[in-house]
């Protein structure tokens, strides 16, 4: 994450390294100084991180019914089979752990790009030569800093059927839905709306088959109501915290390539695409993953307004690893299913990173390393000749 | 979402507690090791309603100190199934701990509990299907503390306003239906029922069906009778005289009740105190559910003194459970927290004392508790997820689908 390379369009010349440096004995010292330094935090992180981590991991490869140790004699292996009932097996734990996997990516779809967009937009604007930055500033940071139990307990009354919501909704004439209870899906409406299909009577193409024991009809439902609420709330919380993060990389924007910029008659639209947005790169990469990784993990949220209802359209994998372990006691397939999302954000991290990958500075680094090589080649020659 | 990496810590920090509590709580291989005779120290938790609650329980836990020499710390647990998770993993549970009915079987079947009853003199002062509740697999478990059971509610002031008397409460499934009718107007609602089994499940019943047969060895969800009950309450749905409490904007069937949305409801004793404390201008009666083609039925929920497998004083554990559960503790617990004493014999002492709640006892006699096997929480929870959706539903195909996730729960 923290690897990410100078911003590309000529801002940052990237220093090349000097060539032919090998490692002398006094950096091997410090290295040891280094670990020395470091060890107390590598055991505190192995401790209470890492070993941890290893020992839910076998407790995802056992039948362990959460009494006494997982690692005593009677508990008994199961391999994969954890693994095999939420992600092969046809069924109702397989079902559910689809649902969640389809409520979240729906979520992650909606909120990640929103988060961002608005956070970027409030960041913008207060950089811009705006009157009462300081109270605009606060005002947008202060639902990031509230407790987020208190914010959905106000968001409960909001989207109450007879709430705020409904009553803004209600002056414009529109008569809005019961949210945290209306479990119909928002792409369902809008086809239903524009004529594609009748979300009463689904199009049997749909409904007749799908992966991994959901139809397409249910993979294609879109967000919920109720999960749009919670897509909402959250855009609107997290979207303050990730906007200070634009803020400090639009106050490192150098001013005189700005400057530059409109010396060389590019319009407000173009110094923001060409200039300022490249500039942002290694902020845009680090706002989406936090964004990502967060999303993916959403749990609060549901445990305190909806616990996964209505129909089951909130609930996330997290919530149902939760509820798997602690209500119904199923250790093993709950540990499995934070090891599936575990890797499902890994994944989407890694492609994530591939595809905002600075193109410009790989190349400048290729290229440097080409010359890199060509100059210890040739000067490796150089010696053969001379020991000649 | 608002700091993942903070939370991702969080999480981390909250496995890696649990799991160094399972793995250093005393060995890999620990039995529990008896307290020596003499005074023994036991914990207790239990879940409470509130304040009242717990000072009737603590009080009663200082008789017991006195009386017995054992010291007991009583703890009230915020989230009873999670701290009971971590007790158990940590290998250190608490001696003696609120059981619910329907949690029973799991936590049977992991090996979690000490079956006492077979120590109990005086078993047949408590109801039997309160202790049926309580037996899995042929062992009887744990006390029943007290119970609660489904009744019929009626806003005495809607139902004079439709002109309706004594004489018209229901006592039928078709007299329900028409007085729903009847009492559904405007901004009123004839009855509001919870959309969980805990609610509709009382209709099986009364139609003669539920989840699994008699002694829980066989699924019979997918039945004819059980498919009556859901289509009785679907045509209601949808002829607007029955309603969920979302629909009327409501959190659960008090509150519809007390707000005048809502005519009639059908919630338990716990209602009594709720309509107190928030509505206490509503006046209403309490009667009997009304029997469907299988006759009479209601629900019952109830929680018992459950002691752990591995508790260190487990005798001790079990004379704390006795006690809490004799006439004496049991009459001054269930005096000001709205619950029934599990007791047969005390019913008519609790009656003349609070004459409105007949019909509530009335029911323990017949009364259905939870379903009573291992593992199949997540497939009733699905279960009550569709039943949400049972008014444009199709309830053949939701019993169908029950029916396999439970053969598979159960079979599994």
């Amino acid at each position: 994450m923290t690897a990410v390379p100078a911003p590309a369009g000529g801002l940052a010349t990237s220093p090349v390294r000097e060539p032919g440096r090998t490692r002398s004995k006094r950096s091997s010292g410090q290295n040891a100084a280094g670990w020395a330094f470091s060890a107390p935090q590598v055991v505190l992180v192995g401790l209470f991180v890492l070993i941890p981590i290893l020992m839910a991991f076998w407790v995802s490869l056992t039948d362990w019914r959460g009494r006494g140790s997982p690692f005593s004699t009677g508990v008994g292996f199961v391999g994969f089979d954890n693994y095999a009932t939420i992600l092969t097996e046809p069924g109702l734990p397989r079902q559910d752990f689809m649902t969640s996997l389809r409520n979240n990516a729906w979520y992650v779809v909606f909120v990640v790009p929103l988060q961002t967009a608005i956070a970027l937009g409030l960041a913008l604007v207060l950089n811009s030569k705006i009157r009462a930055k300081s109270f605009f500033r606060t005002a947008f940071y202060f639902p990031t800093v509230t407790s987020s139990v208190a914010i959905s307990l106000v968001f409960i009354f909001l989207f109450t059927g007879g709430g705020a919501v409904n009553g803004l909704l209600g002056l414009v004439g529109i008569d809005g839905p019961n949210w945290f209870s209306d479990s119909r899906g928002l792409l369902h409406l809008a086809g239903d709306g524009l004529g594609l299909w009748d979300a009463s009577n689904p199009p049997a193409a749909l409904t007749d088959g799908g992966p991994l024991g959901l139809s397409w009809w249910d993979w294609l439902s879109g967000p919920s109501i109720a999960l749009a609420a919670l897509i909402l709330l959250v855009v609107w919380t997290s979207a303050g915290g990730y906007m200070l993060m634009f803020l400090a990389a639009l106050q490192d924007v150098p001013a005189d390539v700005q400057e530059a910029a409109r010396m060389d008659g590019a319009n407000a639209w173009q110094r923001f695409r060409n200039v300022t947005l490249p500039a942002l790169r290694p902020t845009l990469f680090l706002v989406t993953t936090l964004g990502l990784i967060g999303t993916w993990q959403v749990f609060d949220q549901v445990y305190l307004i909806s616990q996964g209802n209505p129909a089951k359209t909130t609930l996330t994998p997290a919530y149902l690893s939760y509820t798997s372990a602690f209500e119904t006691g199923q250790w093993g397939r709950a540990a499995a299913m934070s090891f599936v999302l575990f890797a499902i954000i890994v994944v989407l991290t890694t492609v994530q990173r591939y595809v905002m990958r600075d193109k410009d500075a790989i190349a400048e680094k290729k290229a440097a390393r080409a010359a890199q090589r060509r100059r210890s080649s040739s000067s490796r020659t150089t010696f053969f000749h001379a020991g000649r | 979402m608002r700091h993942p990496i903070r939370r991702s810590a969080q999480a981390a920090v909250a496995v890696a507690t649990l799991s160094l509590a399972a793995a250093c709580g005393g060995g890999f291989d620990d039995s529990a090791e008896q307290q020596d005779s003499g005074s023994a120290s036991l914990t207790m938790l239990i879940a409470s309603s509130g304040d009242a609650e717990t000072q009737a329980v603590q009080a009663q836990v200082d008789a017991y100190e006195q009386e017995s020499g054992n010291t007991v710390d009583l703890q009230v647990a915020a989230d009873l199934s999670q701290e009971l998770a971590q007790g158990f993993a940590g290998g250190n549970p608490p001696d003696v701990f609120y059981l619910d009915a329907s949690r029973l079987a799991d936590q049977a079947d992991a090996g979690n509990l000490y079956p006492y009853l077979d120590q109990v003199d005086d078993l047949d002062d408590f109801y039997p299907n309160l202790v049926d509740a309580f037996t899995y697999d042929g062992t009887q478990y744990c006390l029943p503390k007290d119970f609660s059971t489904l009744a019929l509610e009626i806003n005495d002031a809607a139902w004079s306003a439709a002109g309706l008397t004594e004489a018209d409460y229901p006592t039928t499934w078709e007299e329900l239906s028409t007085v729903a009718q009847t009492l559904t107007t405007g901004g009123q609602t004839g009855l509001v029922i919870g959309d969980t089994r805990d609610r509709v499940g009382a209709f099986m019943t009364q139609a003669g069906g539920w989840f699994l047969n008699e002694d829980g060895s066989e699924v019979t969800t997918d039945s004819p009778e059980n498919l009556e009950a859901l289509q009785y309450v679907q045509e209601n749905l949808a002829a607007g005289s029955f309603a969920y409490p979302s629909a009327v904007d409501a959190g659960w069937g008090g509150e519809a009740f007390g707000t005048g949305k809502a005519a009639m409801t059908i919630e338990g004793n716990w209602l009594v105190g709720a309509m107190e404390a928030d509505y206490p201008d509503v006046g209403y009666t309490v009667v009997p559910l009304p029997e469907g083609p299988g006759g009479a039925g209601t629900l019952s929920f109830t929680n018992c003194l459950a002691v752990a497998a591995d508790s260190d004083a487990q005798d001790a554990a079990v004379d704390l459970a006795t006690y809490l559960t004799s006439a004496d503790a049991m009459t001054a617990l269930t005096q000001d927290t709205g619950v029934l004493p599990s007791r047969q014999s005390l019913a008519d002492a609790y009656l003349e004392q609070f004459p409105e709640r007949q019909a509530y006892v009335d029911g323990a006699e017949f009364a259905q508790g939870p379903v009573n096997a291992p593992g199949v929480e997540q497939v009733l929870i699905d279960f009550d997820s569709q039943l949400g959706g049972l008014a444009t539903g199709d309830p053949q195909a939701i019993l169908e689908s029950t029916q396999t996730n439970l053969e598979q729960a159960i079979g599994g």
